[in-house]
């Protein structure tokens, strides 16, 4: 091997031999390659700023922002058309405390049993149908909610008329359990990421399970937990195709479930979908409304990304 | 050499008793006793141990990891074919110097080098230096040893593969390195099976091989033994005596009698500790083997080489 | 020799008072699992309902003829099936390559404390999570209108690819994160370089997990109906032909079908639901299926 091996390192040279040997260009133009595919991420958030910022400033050259903000009635096709946004938000906001009221302290309590509770068998059967859960298209969860559950409501519920084929309670109830699986999930990942030695350190002390998963493990994962809840209300808020198959396509401004509303995205998605002309107002609310629903959900994710980060501090 | 002139007593091997020998009375002989440190057929380097041709040599290195100074003003010497041992307890740094030599620590991010490391003369960080082609010749053995997922003939194949050489026969280059590295006749029916089958010691080796296979001038040591059991260890240091006929060994260890075992030539490290309690190493001295264990010239050197603490 | 009587507040008088799990805990647990079992239930009679209410539909004519707005007794689904596989391909071609250049670049090259990486990481981490009809109005501002390229399948696997993107990357990451650096450092030590080292043990090694991720993401993609929506994706009854060939899904035309009053419809809404969801598991299974193959032992 003297010689086989030899032969390449004299090759090398002697002079100078710590200078290049082979070409390197390319490793330059690999990393450049790799970076422009990361730089993909970036470009499509400035995109979808930009898409949405310009018509929203031309269309608030064209409507106050006060009234868009603060007006109680949304008709931006009548005669003369009145663009306040407020039934939208409610509609939302209804919505998502519904979906809200289901979804939290159901994932939450799905998330302690898993991790707490479930012996290893249940555990690996139960974990698997949850993300089964999450994968399923939402469209199909519209479908069952107007075929499905808001029949079943109606012949709970009595009232004169009550609760409507379209109502929020409905729409609500079935994106609640849609949302389960994320803040599971994430709130499982945030009590398995608290360290053993706290659980036994209570154990030890003559705690019992509860006491231990209660008092210790909830409050040593809150800043995950919490992250978990508000990456549920987010998906809430920007959920589309439940609400427009469910929930009406009617601004409706009201508090009562029972009733027909129409969500920001139930809005954007049955008017983007007709043949708007380009440029005119109606095409242009679109993008505000849009606007302001990337605003709000923009705003929960960074709040939940600092949580998540918090938490994955301290413990690793 | 021979293999058999290997195990003749120009080595003294540790006893037992030596150990257990007084614990804390002073003054005492040191622990290790060394007769003579001496190796037939050195090459390029006297029997004694002097340094005759230097191949790495550093000059007032410090190095930082952003604002942490974690070794600093450390002048070594490093000669042809000797095996150089440092040794010191933990977190002084030996590592650290260690990865300078094969750039290993550009790798780390805030990772900076101040003062001088030449290799055969040349700057080592000068600016065109092609880092790749330091490693190459600055091999590297670790502490765990870490074959790649593939078979035993491409665990040794990829060095030269990646290097771009143009091998008539690689079956006899695999060969050859895993001769030299006393694997080949555990190995040589089963060079397509996975490398994980084999034991802890036997991967070591292999990586020693595979370390070799891109013919190295120096080979680096960071602990090769630590995660061994003593038989293995007692056949890589057999190997390592073999391979310093062509190498220049430096090896990083916790295990002070190995050091005496086997190296020439020793550097001793310490940890100093500032007000903030924050810890620095730091070079104490750097010796002859013989004389690092028989007559250091710093007295904490001498403590620890005796065992009374470290 | 008698056991020490140990009172706490009165809970318990001695340690080998008999009873098992007092009431209040076993309460407890029944409820944590009542909220694991609502998800669960309702899961199973959602597949009931709609496997019951699709089944008058389910046979091969839903598979050969195309769909239809007047008259369901001959309607199919065969260009929304179609046209949910074209979308798939092409997603999938869009998003993949890229999404995994993304993550090699995040992993091996990009120094983290440098303000680009960081503002590179906080971006996908946002995209993962913007609602999808804000995709679609992406798609249609950019792609579909100013670019002028239409609903054609070009623009709806882009957007769709732009959309399970960050999906994919985080996935990749993880997948190259669960690689040792022991066998980088050993790799880097023989003298490869940083590519060498990333194409011939990482990503060999990486591969599985990427497969697994990506596939999921697709199953993601191809569920969605909003995005598609905005882009005017609608009632067609041709199989797409070319990039630049207009389109339907399954999800859109399960919208269509699901809005129409008549009961047949509603029929064939569910029938397609069971067509979709019966691809989303066949994806899914072959991703479990790989990692759970493919599971390294380090």
């Amino acid at each position: 091997m003297t010689q086989l091996i030899d032969k390449h390192a004299a090759a090398a040279g002697t002079s100078g031999f710590l200078r290049q040997q082979r070409p390197r260009h390319g490793e330059r133009a690999i990393q450049a390659a790799l970076l422009a595919a990361a730089l993909v991420a970036v470009a499509t958030t400035v995109a979808i700023v930009i898409a949405l910022l310009i018509p929203t400033l031309e269309f608030f050259s064209a409507v106050s922002p006060i009234e868009f903000l603060t007006g109680t009635t949304w008709t931006p096709l009548f005669e003369p058309p009145s663009f306040g946004v407020v039934p939208l938000v409610v509609g939302t906001l209804v919505i998502t405390v519904i979906a809200s009221i289901v979804s939290l302290p159901l994932g939450l309590g799905s998330a302690i049993y898993l991790s707490e509770y479930a012996p290893d068998r249940l555990r690996r059967t139960l974990k698997p149908t949850l993300e089964v859960l999450a994968g399923i298209p939402t469209v199909v969860y519209g479908f069952f909610a107007l075929t499905f559950v808001t029949p079943v409501i109606q012949a709970i519920v009595p009232g004169d008329g009550l609760p409507s084929i379209f109502n929020a309670l409905s729409a609500g109830l079935v994106m609640g359990v849609m949302i389960i699986p994320t803040v599971a999930s994430l709130s499982e990942d945030a009590m398995t990421a608290v360290p053993n030695s706290l659980r036994q350190g209570a154990f030890a002390l003559g705690s019992n399970k509860r006491q231990v998963s209660t008092r210790v493990v909830v409050p040593a994962a809150l800043s995950g937990i919490a992250a978990a809840f508000i990456l549920g209300i987010s998906r809430a808020i920007g959920e589309t195709m439940i609400v427009t198959i469910a929930a009406g396509l009617q601004p409706n401004l009201t508090l009562n479930p029972l009733k027909f509303m129409e969500t920001m995205t139930a809005f954007i998605a049955s008017t983007g979908q007709g043949d708007v002309p380009t440029g005119s107002i109606e095409y242009k609310t679109v993008f505000a409304v849009g606007m302001l629903l990337f605003i709000i959900t923009f705003l929960m994710n960074m709040a939940s990304i600092r949580l998540v980060r918090k938490y994955r501090e301290v413990y690793e | 050499m021979t293999i058999d002139q290997r195990h003749e007593p120009t080595h003294t091997k540790i006893r037992v008793d030596d150990m257990t020998a007084t614990p804390s009375e002073a003054p005492r002989p040191p622990a290790i006793d060394l007769s003579a440190v001496s190796r037939p057929d050195a090459n390029g380097a006297s029997p004694d141990g002097q340094v005759v041709e230097p191949v790495i040599e550093t000059r007032d290195l410090s190095v930082f990891y952003h604002d942490y100074e974690a070794v600093r003003g450390v002048d070594l010497t490093f000669g042809k074919n000797q095996i150089t041992a440092l040794i010191g307890p933990s977190g002084c740094g030996k590592s650290t110097v260690l990865r300078c030599f094969d750039r290993m620590n550009d790798l780390i991010p805030g990772a900076r080098v101040e003062g001088t490391i030449t290799y055969h003369g040349q700057d080592l960080y000068a600016p065109d230096v092609d880092v790749i082609e330091v490693r190459r010749r600055v091999g590297m053995v670790f502490q765990k040893p870490n074959p790649f997922p593939k078979s035993i003939f491409d665990n040794i194949a990829y060095g030269p593969r990646v290097n771009g050489w143009k091998v008539d026969s690689m079956d006899d280059l695999v060969e050859e390195a895993l001769t030299r590295a006393a694997l080949w006749d555990e190995v040589k029916d089963k060079l397509k099976d996975s490398a994980f089958a084999l034991s802890g010691g036997q991967q070591q080796r292999l990586c020693i091989a595979r370390c070799i296979a891109v013919e190295p001038d120096v080979i680096l040591m960071d602990e090769p033994a630590a995660s061994l059991d003593p038989i293995s260890t007692a056949k890589i240091e057999d190997l390592m005596q073999e391979l310093v006929r062509n190498y220049t060994i430096i090896i990083v260890t916790h295990n002070m009698q190995q050091a005496a075992r086997v190296s020439d030539r020793t550097a001793f490290f310490t940890a100093e500790v500032d007000e903030h309690g924050e810890r620095h190493g730091r070079l104490v001295e750097m010796d002859l083997t013989k004389t690092i264990f028989t007559n250091p010239a710093d007295k904490r050197t001498e403590d620890y080489v005796s065992g009374r603490f470290g | 020799m008698s056991a020490p009587t140990l009172t706490r507040y009165g809970e318990r008088a001695s340690l080998t008072e008999s009873g098992g799990e007092p009431l209040k805990e076993r309460l407890f647990r029944w409820m944590l699992l009542a909220c694991t079992g609502v998800g669960v239930v309702t899961l199973v009679v959602l597949l009931t309902y709609t496997v019951y209410k699709g089944w008058p539909q389910l046979n091969s004519q839903l598979v050969t003829n195309m769909p239809s707005q007047v008259s369901p007794n001959t309607a199919g689904a065969q260009s929304a099936i179609m046209g949910t596989l074209w979308l798939m391909v092409f997603t999938a071609l869009w998003t993949i390559p890229t999404g995994i250049a993304a993550a090699i670049y995040l992993e091996e090259y990009a120094n983290p404390e440098r303000r680009i990486n960081r503002i590179i990481e906080i971006n996908i981490m946002n995209l993962a999570a913007v609602p999808s009809i804000i995709f679609g109005i992406l798609g249609l501002a950019f792609i579909s209108r100013t670019l002028g390229f239409g609903p054609t399948i070009l623009t709806g696997s882009l957007t769709l690819a732009l959309l399970v993107l960050p999906t994919v990357i985080i996935a990749s990451r993880e997948a190259i994160r669960a690689v040792p650096q022991s066998i980088r450092s050993g790799s880097l030590a023989l003298g490869a370089t940083k590519w060498q080292t990333m194409a011939r043990q990482v990503l060999p090694s990486a591969v599985p997990g990427m497969a697994t991720g990506s596939i999921l993401a697709l199953s993601r993609a191809i569920g969605e109906a909003a995005p598609l929506l905005m882009l005017g994706v609608g009632f067609v009854r041709f199989n797409p032909d070319g990039l630049m060939s207009s389109f339907t899904a399954l999800p859109v035309q399960i919208f269509q079908w699901t809005t129409e009053s008549q009961t047949q419809f509603k029929e064939l809404a569910a029938a397609a639901s069971v067509i979709l969801l019966v691809l989303l598991l066949a994806m899914n299974s072959v991703a479990i299926y790989i990692r759970n193959k493919t599971q390294k032992r380090w």
